[in-house]
């Protein structure tokens, strides 16, 4: 971390709060499309209520679809924010001052994306979903089946969804106060009461710190059980013989963390694109999350190579129709190609190249490319998983989306993107007070002839 | 006597620290003065006591009752009517396991954001002796006393340097 420049305390409110305290130019187009275009998706639900789940391209065999790929695709991208956050904290990594927040707000989001998919449009009835939880029966007492990985699913995602809200939530305290000292009339009223009358006193900072640790370390392991808990849906089922698979819970953790980060690098770029904050996002923390991604894409690439290995070295009949559609049988031989390009050997041997993890516009392309890619790794394991010949079996069917699935889809994306415009409209994307507090840690030192920043740390 | 309390406010870390000394020296009480920033600061920046907290409790008591919770509503919905599917097990240990982990886990995240903000001492209703420019760089130091000791506590903050003297009770 070479690149730095000393700013008062001052400027990064003026800087930070640019589009909290003024609304920018784009900020409002860009939400009216994204409406229209989550509406247009909600619209195409109410359709789906009204006529029921014949109007998706569901059917035998292949009754996991788009939805659920999604499902699995938003969870993968929520695991970010924790990633990022959590193990930055826990190590204390410098770089990680300016990306924490907006990492735990695309965590929340994407949450809400991964709910919205599957319990709301996927089981079909969504009034029907509070029988997870609830008795189906009170007066009798009929109770859920615990021993279903569908209900060790909602407990795990509420979980991690209560989890990182609380965290951000703790996190914005400091940050909402400094909009409240710079708002007026109601507004300030608003902030005067979300900030809890935080004045900035040493326990209160103190509490802040070990808040961000102490949360981090129970956070964790909440996001590695998600996860874990999502492969289990297919691992732990009795259906494609494919998932039974014991390092399901692994591979579809780095999965998820591979997504994820990709994730968080798009969105760096996105704010230094829409907010010009520069100064504050640079290609030096371009370049570290870009050696990361490299660590995270390898490690996941071993798993996928693994499961390839197990799956071809028992040669079950069931597993090799799976691999064999995946493989030889268009049209997803043709997308698992383009899987294997976009999510892995177009990326990573970018990453390679110093130039390329220092430009905003490669680090752009290349982390989009991996997320095509992660949902195209999804939709593989689950559609051909399912249309697998196996003895037994008389449905041999295929699949193809609807308008409307992929209508719901659509939603779920633009959820996410319009739920981050919102949260940056009325809060900092950026935290403010730890980037003060790096300000106030560092001092130039001289070492031979150059002068460099260093970080003072307790 | 009513409490009252005034802030100075100081623009240069040590002027603060040296403030906080000289306050000290002029018989206010620990609890009586504290130092207020935008940022944190390392721990002892301004000569101040290291704060006391018990925080550690909370998330134990938290996961300790997420866990009593887990154990009641696996064990006790299985219990409610016992239906055995499949030749399994009533009590199926691993199942039971999940959903034991994760209502532990919810109870100690739980207990622990509610420990930060009891511990923090928040929500405060009553700012006290405050200025916006603390969150923009400037530093406070507050001394909180009875109305009668208002004056010399004043007199120290000034002595001490302060750009700024402000009464609560005037910006209220």
């Amino acid at each position: 971390m070479q690149e730095h420049v000393q700013l008062d305390q001052k400027q990064i409110n003026q800087e930070l709060l640019s589009g909290v305290l003024k609304t920018p130019r784009w900020w409002l187009p860009a939400v009216i499309g994204l409406t229209i275009v989550f509406l247009t998706g909600l619209s195409a639900f109410g359709y789906m209520l009204n006529k029921g789940v014949g109007v998706t391209g569901l059917n035998r065999p292949v009754f996991w679809g788009f939805f659920m790929v999604n499902f699995v695709f938003w969870i993968g991208i929520s695991h970010a924010g924790i990633m990022i956050s959590a193990i930055l904290r826990l190590t204390q990594a410098e770089w990680r001052r300016p990306i924490t927040r907006a990492a735990e707000v695309l965590t929340v989001f994407s949450l809400m994306g991964a709910l919205m998919a599957a319990p709301l449009v996927h089981v079909g009835r969504p009034w029907r979903a509070d029988l997870w939880v609830f008795p189906y029966d009170f007066a009798r007492g009929i109770w859920i089946n615990i021993r279903s990985p569908f209900i060790w699913d909602p407990s795990a995602v509420m979980t991690y969804l209560t989890a990182s809200t609380l965290f951000v939530m703790v996190a914005l305290l400091p940050d909402l106060a400094i909009v409240r000292d710079r708002s007026t009339g109601l507004r300030r009223t608003i902030y005067s009461f979300l900030c809890l009358g935080w004045r900035g006193s040493p326990r209160q900072w103190k509490l802040q710190a070990v808040a961000g640790i102490l949360l981090s370390a129970l956070v964790l392991p909440v996001f590695v059980s998600v996860h874990s808990i999502v492969s289990w849906d297919f691992a732990a089922q009795i259906g494609p013989e494919g998932w039974h698979s014991t390092i399901f819970a692994p591979y579809f953790i780095i999965g998820a963390i591979h997504s994820g980060v990709s994730a968080v690098a798009t969105i760096m770029v996105v704010m230094v694109w829409l907010w010009g904050w520069k100064k504050y996002l640079t290609p030096d923390h371009m370049d570290a999350i870009g050696r990361l991604l490299i660590v995270v894409a390898v490690t996941w690439f071993f798993f996928f190579f693994l499961e390839w290995v197990f799956a071809l070295y028992t040669l079950e009949k069931a597993e090799t129709a799976m691999r064999d559609l995946q493989v030889f049988q268009w049209p997803w031989n043709g997308l698992f190609l383009l899987f294997l390009i976009t999510a892995f050997f177009f990326p990573v041997p970018m990453w390679m190249f110093r130039n390329v993890r220092r430009s905003f516009f490669w680090m752009f392309v290349t982390t989009i490319s991996v997320n095509v890619g992660m949902w195209l790794e999804r939709f593989l394991i689950i559609i051909p998983g399912l249309m697998r010949r196996s003895p037994m079996v008389f449905d041999w069917g295929s699949y193809r989306p609807s308008i409307i699935e992929i209508a719901m889809v659509v939603m779920t994306f633009a959820w996410v993107m319009l739920g981050m415009l919102l949260f940056s409209r009325f809060f900092p994307l950026i935290p403010l007070f730890d980037i003060k507090e790096g300000m106030v840690g560092r001092v130039l030192i001289k070492i031979g002839r150059r002068t460099v920043p260093a970080s003072i740390r307790e | 006597m009513a409490q009252r309390s005034v802030l100075g406010l100081f623009t240069d870390v040590d002027a603060a620290a040296d403030a906080m000394d000289a306050v000290a020296a002029a018989g206010f009480g620990q609890g009586e003065y504290e130092v207020l920033t935008g940022t944190p600061y390392p721990e002892g920046t301004f000569g101040e006591e290291e704060p006391v907290h018990k925080l550690y409790r909370f998330p134990l008591v938290g996961a300790a009752c997420g866990f009593i919770v887990g154990v009641l509503l696996t064990a006790g919905t299985q219990l409610a009517f016992p239906l055995v599917t499949g030749g399994k097990p009533l009590l199926s240990i691993p199942p039971m396991a999940i959903i034991i982990y994760e209502g532990t886990m919810l109870g100690a995240i739980l207990f622990t954001v509610f420990g930060i903000i009891f511990e923090s001492r928040l929500p405060r209703l009553f700012m006290g002796a405050y200025d916006t420019r603390i969150t923009e760089g400037y530093i406070g130091v507050a001394i909180s006393a009875d109305e009668e000791r208002m004056e010399s506590a004043e007199d120290v903050l000034r002595g001490a340097g302060a750009d700024e003297v402000k009464r609560s009770w005037e910006s209220e």
